[in-house]
């Protein structure tokens, strides 16, 4: 079975800090990480070869030269095979063009039967890329996916809802989206980091994956940054004194006299 | 729209290096140079004291773009009720049909619902467009893209706006990509430009570091998810008129790739954060997963709901059902404590909207206290119980 797993490299967002004076981000000193959302997606891949060590797992992003670390990592947690597509052209994009670039890389890869790909990139959030890759590659797609069972050619994967999840047949080829809950990400072992550095990581171009400039990046995006903006803190209340008893006796009161409660 | 470097007025200043979000400008020399990971925000345009930043606001000429009128909701059901974002969509939905000057409309699909369309019109749509089948009585992908693609093909809505649940945040990527146009992904804000009549789609990225304003200029219809509890519900009025319009529904073999073998509800399947008015929510200053049952006390005493910070959750002391924040619910109710929350922006993007936010926090530092109406420094478990005590006198 050919196993396919959309990856992202992210700045991890926890670590961002806002310059409270210019009140832009701070990148300095942000780490760059797999999306984790998007290594519960490889790690599925590689639970699935565990069981079938005939599986073959591709990983492929797309982004600046630097992902190369990322693509590195997926291979020594387990990965055969990393795609970089990067590409001048490519940048800019919105997930409706960063869609048409992936699915054009999948294509190039060829021939396979399952790809997953992480509910949602902690940059954007926009949970849109998935199922946009699925729809251009015209397969079915399944997003929130929970559990995984493989049973005879079969997909069946539970589904989170907001109070519960659905249970879901779904035929292959098909693309799944993976979310926190469906299994614990394995580190990267010792052996396979020696290895990973050997290994070749193969990188395209628009020319390589058949794209027109023009319909990738920026000016394939039908979506664009008007502003962007720091969000203005609310301002700063009132600070209760006095002791324990004092404090919740003016809370109430004052509560009670807005008519809040 | 592109950004463009001025190369004679570059005075190698570097203030555009700093301000650019998205890190997307380097220095060559003394000259600045715009890279890939430019999205064209424009915020180096205008911190550049030289002026020597443009950005070109070319105009496409796109299709005929004047042939898309009305405001369409997605009014999403399940088991034939109609989920509160979508009411919530209808109040916003009109304001912005109000401001372009055209009709609200509402797509509604599912199967033996058609008595829901009064309930849509009641809440204010003009139309409401009904796909009745049996396919299309539980959501899946494949069933739910098709018939809305096709009525978007033959109605032409200029907007369309989706709740931002598991559900409309499947359908509205793969309906964008089928219509060809853009979608802006759990949004916050959303107004009407008042010259060119297009909507401003505004959003949090960066885990809500940084805000965004998007717009989709060239393509229709202009797609939105809004996340739950964000916007005003519609005001409810029996009295109101509007057309239903069926929509024909026809699926062929293959079509739909995917069955639903079953839908389980777990337990504690009651939480309806985004509803509640009265909000209790603990931190890891709770200590344990035992402090929710106190938290749980003033909870019940003020007829309110629990809830929790995403550190709660990620420790196993809360199921992610309570979680508010970037990655759970928002919400907005007349009050809200957080006790023992320091105040991350992930979690402050989904509760500072509450009408009234009271903190309660032992570090008097922690950045709770700056978007709090009433700060309390002190020991949860000491002003909890003297809450109950003078709520009970």
């Amino acid at each position: 079975m050919n196993i396919l797993v959309c990856v992202k490299q992210v700045p991890d967002t926890t670590e961002v800090k806002i310059d409270p004076v210019k009140g832009t981000l701070i990148r300095d000193g942000v780490p760059s990480i797999l999306n984790p959302d998007d290594a519960n997606a490889l790690e599925a891949a590689l639970s699935i070869k565990n069981k079938n060590p005939d599986t073959q797992i591709s990983v492929i992003t797309m982004g600046p030269p630097q992902a190369d670390e990322m693509l590195r990592e997926c291979l020594s947690m387990g990965a055969d095979h990393a795609y970089l597509l990067s590409d001048r052209a490519f940048g800019g994009a919105d997930t409706c063009a960063t869609s048409t670039t992936i699915a054009a890389g999948i294509k190039k890869v060829g021939n396979i039967d399952l790809i997953l790909a992480g509910r949602q990139a902690i940059d954007g959030d926009t949970a849109q890329v998935g199922p946009q890759v699925a729809q251009r590659l015209d397969l079915p797609v399944v997003t929130y996916v929970q559990d995984i069972q493989l049973e005879n050619g079969k997909v069946k994967v539970q589904r989170q809802l907001e109070d519960g999840y659905e249970v879901i047949e779904v035929q292959t080829p098909c693309l799944l989206t993976a979310v926190k809950e469906l299994n614990k990400p394995r580190y990267m072992s010792i052996y396979q980091i020696m290895e990973a550095f050997e290994k070749n990581i193969t990188v395209w171009n628009h020319e390589d994956v058949e794209l027109d400039p023009a319909d990738c990046g920026l000016n394939a995006s039908p979506t664009q940054v008007f502003r962007s903006f720091t969000p203005e803190p609310k301002g700063k209340g009132e600070m209760l004194a006095g002791d324990t008893k004092e404090m919740a006796k003016t809370l109430v009161t004052k509560l009670k006299e807005k008519h809040i409660l | 729209m592109a950004v463009r470097i001025i190369k004679d007025k570059c005075k190698g200043c570097t203030k555009c290096v700093k301000t650019c979000p998205f890190s997307a400008i380097t220095m060559e020399g003394r000259c600045a140079v715009i890279g890939d990971a430019c999205t064209s925000c424009g915020a180096c345009v205008e911190a550049c004291p030289f002026h020597a930043i443009e950005k070109d606001e070319e105009e496409k000429n796109a299709a005929d773009l004047s042939a898309y009128k009305g405001v369409w909701v997605f009014a999403e059901q399940r088991e034939g009720s109609i989920m509160p974002v979508a009411l919530e969509l209808l109040g916003e939905g009109r304001k912005l049909a109000d401001e372009i000057g055209t009709k609200l409309c509402a797509v509604l699909c599912g199967h033996e619902i058609s008595e829901l369309s009064k309930e849509l019109i009641a809440y204010g749509a003009d139309t409401v467009y009904v796909a009745d089948d049996i396919e299309l009585k539980n959501y899946r992908t494949d069933a739910y893209t098709k018939v809305i693609y096709e009525a978007i093909m033959q109605y032409k809505p200029e907007i369309l706006l989706l709740g931002a649940t598991h559900i409309g945040r499947d359908l509205g990527p793969c309906l964008a990509v089928k219509c060809g146009t853009g979608l802006t992904a759990d949004c916050t804000r959303l107004e009407i430009d008042s010259e060119d009549k297009k909507i401003k789609q505004t959003r949090p990225a960066f885990g809500g570091n940084l805000m965004a304003t998007i717009v989709c200029p060239n393509h229709r219809p202009q797609m939105s998810t809004v996340r739950p509890g964000v916007m005003d519900k519609a005001v409810y009025d029996a009295n109101r008129a509007g057309e239903t319009i069926e929509l024909t529904v026809a699926f062929q073999e293959g079509d739909i790739r995917t069955k639903v073998l079953e839908i389980v509800k777990t337990a504690g399947e009651a939480v309806r954060l985004t509803d509640a008015e009265i909000i209790v929510a603990g931190g890891m200053g709770l200590g344990g997963a035992e402090g929710f049952s106190l938290l749980q006390k003033l909870a019940d005493k003020l007829e309110g709901s629990i809830a929790a910070s995403r550190a709660c959750v990620d420790a196993g002391w809360i199921e992610h059902s309570y979680q508010i924040g970037q990655t759970g619910t928002t919400v907005k109710p007349r009050i809200y404590f957080a006790c023992g929350i320091s105040g991350a922006i992930q979690h402050l993007s989904g509760m500072q909207d509450s009408d009234y936010i009271i903190a309660i926090n032992k570090n008097e530092a922690a950045p709770i206290f700056e978007c709090a109406d009433y700060g309390i420094v002190g020991d949860l478990y000491k002003v909890i119980p003297a809450i109950l005590e003078e709520l009970e006198s």
